[in-house]
């Protein structure tokens, strides 16, 4: 299944400060978990996660730090602000109401059959 | 171990692509090559061949001009060449541009208190008494410390500073020991003259005393177009300093008038002068030089006036009258021309083709030589009904200095047009011809005054 541009721009951030929310991370490791929370569903062009982790770190939601962990390359670590935690908290809020709108409209359309969007589940 | 050598090959070729884009900066790079050894070493122990591995790592890396954007969008500041003060020290000379700025300021400073200096020996500068004496040094009291600046910063020799110091004690010698009277001919021509001539000599200083070098000759011309832009700039930012000191003193009832005309104008104009030099300096790596962009969009423009001028002069059959002002506008109208031509020879690729700016180019200088031509006939017209004042001379001679310039340029450009002549060629003659301006302006300057009996 191939979901469309704009679903995955407009999820991207939850799902990265939801993840980072778990604890310090890095890019490659946070596109892997992506992946693996999607079921491979989400396909993020992997050179654009780095314009957005700049982004949220301008904004304040993430900070980073280069370290470089024993016997390996430099790499910059990024962790979720107290400022990105309440991002995340309102941009649950968001998606909640959204998902339970799509839920109402699923339940009283009975010409649509009722499909399970992973992609945002695994965003919530 | 060869296919890991391979790997690295790819890797770097990958990085260099990156490294060409403006919008990705270093540690951007850093982060995206991270990423795509992660990801090859995830594909190679899934059991790829390391090349294959790299190829999908890229691919999935997506396009780099996507990924431009994206980052453009993000960091769009870095798509402007910002001034950094403190350069990143990377060379042996990290001391000495540690060292830039201070000296700046000091020969900034020197050169606004240099104005202030007379005054204190009762020539007043606001009463405008003595307005003939500041307009006959107005360029002594900065283009030392400019000279003093570059000869510091290109560490010339001694011998290269004695001439410069000789230079400028004869300029000030020929303004100051002639008995010119305030309203005399031969003071305007010596106010006119000297801050040329003396330009010039900071031309030794900026090429360092290599001043014979054509490439060097042609980085002052360069500077010189850009100083002039970053000065009147400057001047613009001093307007509104000026006008704003002006209204919130008067709000409070402070008149500020005096302030600002013995020190506020004098100072400012002169320590403009060392600051505009000083950020050519450090910006002409960093942004686009503004004077061979203002040239392109101002050729066909210029030359579009000239030949309109030369249609109407033929359609009417009226001679030019050449008033006093009228000759003044025409020298400086060949003054224009002249400056365009070298300022689109400036930021030319002189291994170009010749194109349709070139032939605009060309039509631009035979124009400007035609109405030289016509003003040089009635120059000669008026001379030999009333004889040689200096202010004719001085115009005929200057036509003539240009009319030389102009006509050897353009016969070398049809010759460049036609694919006879290398450009390069046009450039020698300009960068050749500067010492003819140095000639000229000093033979004004000294030798004009006795020739007229000072008048």
């Amino acid at each position: 299944m191939h979901i469309t541009k704009d679903l995955v721009a407009a999820s991207a951030t939850p799902l990265v400060l939801g993840i980072l929310a778990e604890g310090e991370s890095y890019g490659y490791a946070i596109l892997k978990q992506v992946n693996d929370l999607s079921g491979g569903q989400l396909e993020w062009t992997d050179g654009l996660l780095y314009p957005l982790l700049h982004r949220l770190e301008r904004l304040g939601h993430v900070e980073s730090t280069w370290a470089t962990p024993a016997g390996g390359r430099r790499r910059k670590y990024y962790r979720i602000t107290d400022q990105g935690r309440a991002e995340l908290a309102e941009q649950r809020r968001q998606w909640a109401a959204v998902v339970d709108a799509l839920r109402g409209v699923w339940s009283t359309t009975q010409s649509i059959k009722p499909i399970t969007a992973p992609a945002w589940g695994a965003g919530l | 171990m060869t296919v890991d050598h391979d790997l690295e090959g790819q890797i770097a070729e990958w990085r260099a692509y990156i490294h060409r884009r403006r919008e990705l900066h270093h540690t951007d790079a850093e982060e995206l090559e991270d990423h795509l050894r992660s990801r090859i070493a995830e594909l190679t122990e899934a059991g790829l061949r390391a090349d294959e591995a790299f190829l999908i790592a890229v691919k999935r890396m997506g396009g780099l001009d996507e990924l431009s954007r994206e980052f453009a969008r993000e960091h769009s500041e870095r798509l402007w060449k910002q001034l950094v003060l403190p350069r990143e020290p990377d060379a042996p000379s990290a001391a000495r541009s540690r060292r830039e700025l201070p000296v700046m300021v000091l020969c900034a400073a020197v050169a606004a208190l240099a104005i202030k200096v007379p005054s204190w020996f009762g020539l007043d500068l606001a009463s405008g008494d003595h307005a003939g004496f500041y307009a006959r040094n107005i360029s002594l009291f900065a283009l030392p410390a400019l000279a003093a600046y570059f000869a510091w910063q290109r560490r010339v020799g001694p011998r290269v500073v004695g001439a410069l110091a000789l230079l400028f004690v004869l300029g000030a010698v020929a303004a100051n020991a002639y008995p010119l009277a305030d309203d005399t001919q031969t003071m305007v021509l010596t106010a006119i003259h000297l801050p040329i001539a003396l330009w010039l000599v900071v031309g030794v200083a900026y090429t360092g005393g290599d001043w014979r070098s054509d490439r060097r000759r042609m980085d002052f011309i360069r500077f010189t177009g850009e100083w002039l832009i970053y000065f009147v700039l400057i001047g613009l930012g001093g307007g509104v300093l000026t006008g704003f000191t002006v209204g919130a003193f008067a709000a409070i009832g402070v008149d500020a008038e005096g302030f600002i005309q013995s020190w506020l104008l004098p100072c400012g104009a002169m320590a403009a002068v060392i600051v505009s030099a000083w950020l050519v300096e450090a910006k002409q790596s960093v942004i686009e030089n503004m004077a061979p962009v203002l040239t392109r969009v101002f050729t066909p423009l210029f030359t579009a006036t000239l030949l309109a001028f030369l249609v109407a002069v033929v359609w009417t059959t009226n001679g030019i009258d050449v008033e006093r002002d009228a000759l003044i506008l025409f020298d400086l109208l060949l003054v224009i021309v002249l400056g365009m031509l070298l300022y689109a020879i400036s930021a030319r690729d002189l291994t170009a083709r010749p194109g349709l700016f070139d032939r605009l180019q060309l039509a631009l200088i035979v124009s400007a030589l035609i109405i030289d031509v016509l003003v040089l006939a009635a120059i000669t017209g008026r001379i030999t009904e009333w004889g040689f004042s200096p202010n004719k001379t001085a115009a005929l001679g200057e036509n003539l200095v240009l009319l030389a310039n102009l006509a050897w340029s353009a016969w070398l450009y049809l010759g460049f047009v036609r694919g006879r002549m290398p450009f390069a060629r046009l450039e020698r003659w300009q960068t050749r011809y500067v010492i003819v301006y140095a000639a000229w302006a000093w033979v004004v300057v000294l030798a004009f005054p006795p020739l007229f009996g000072f008048a």
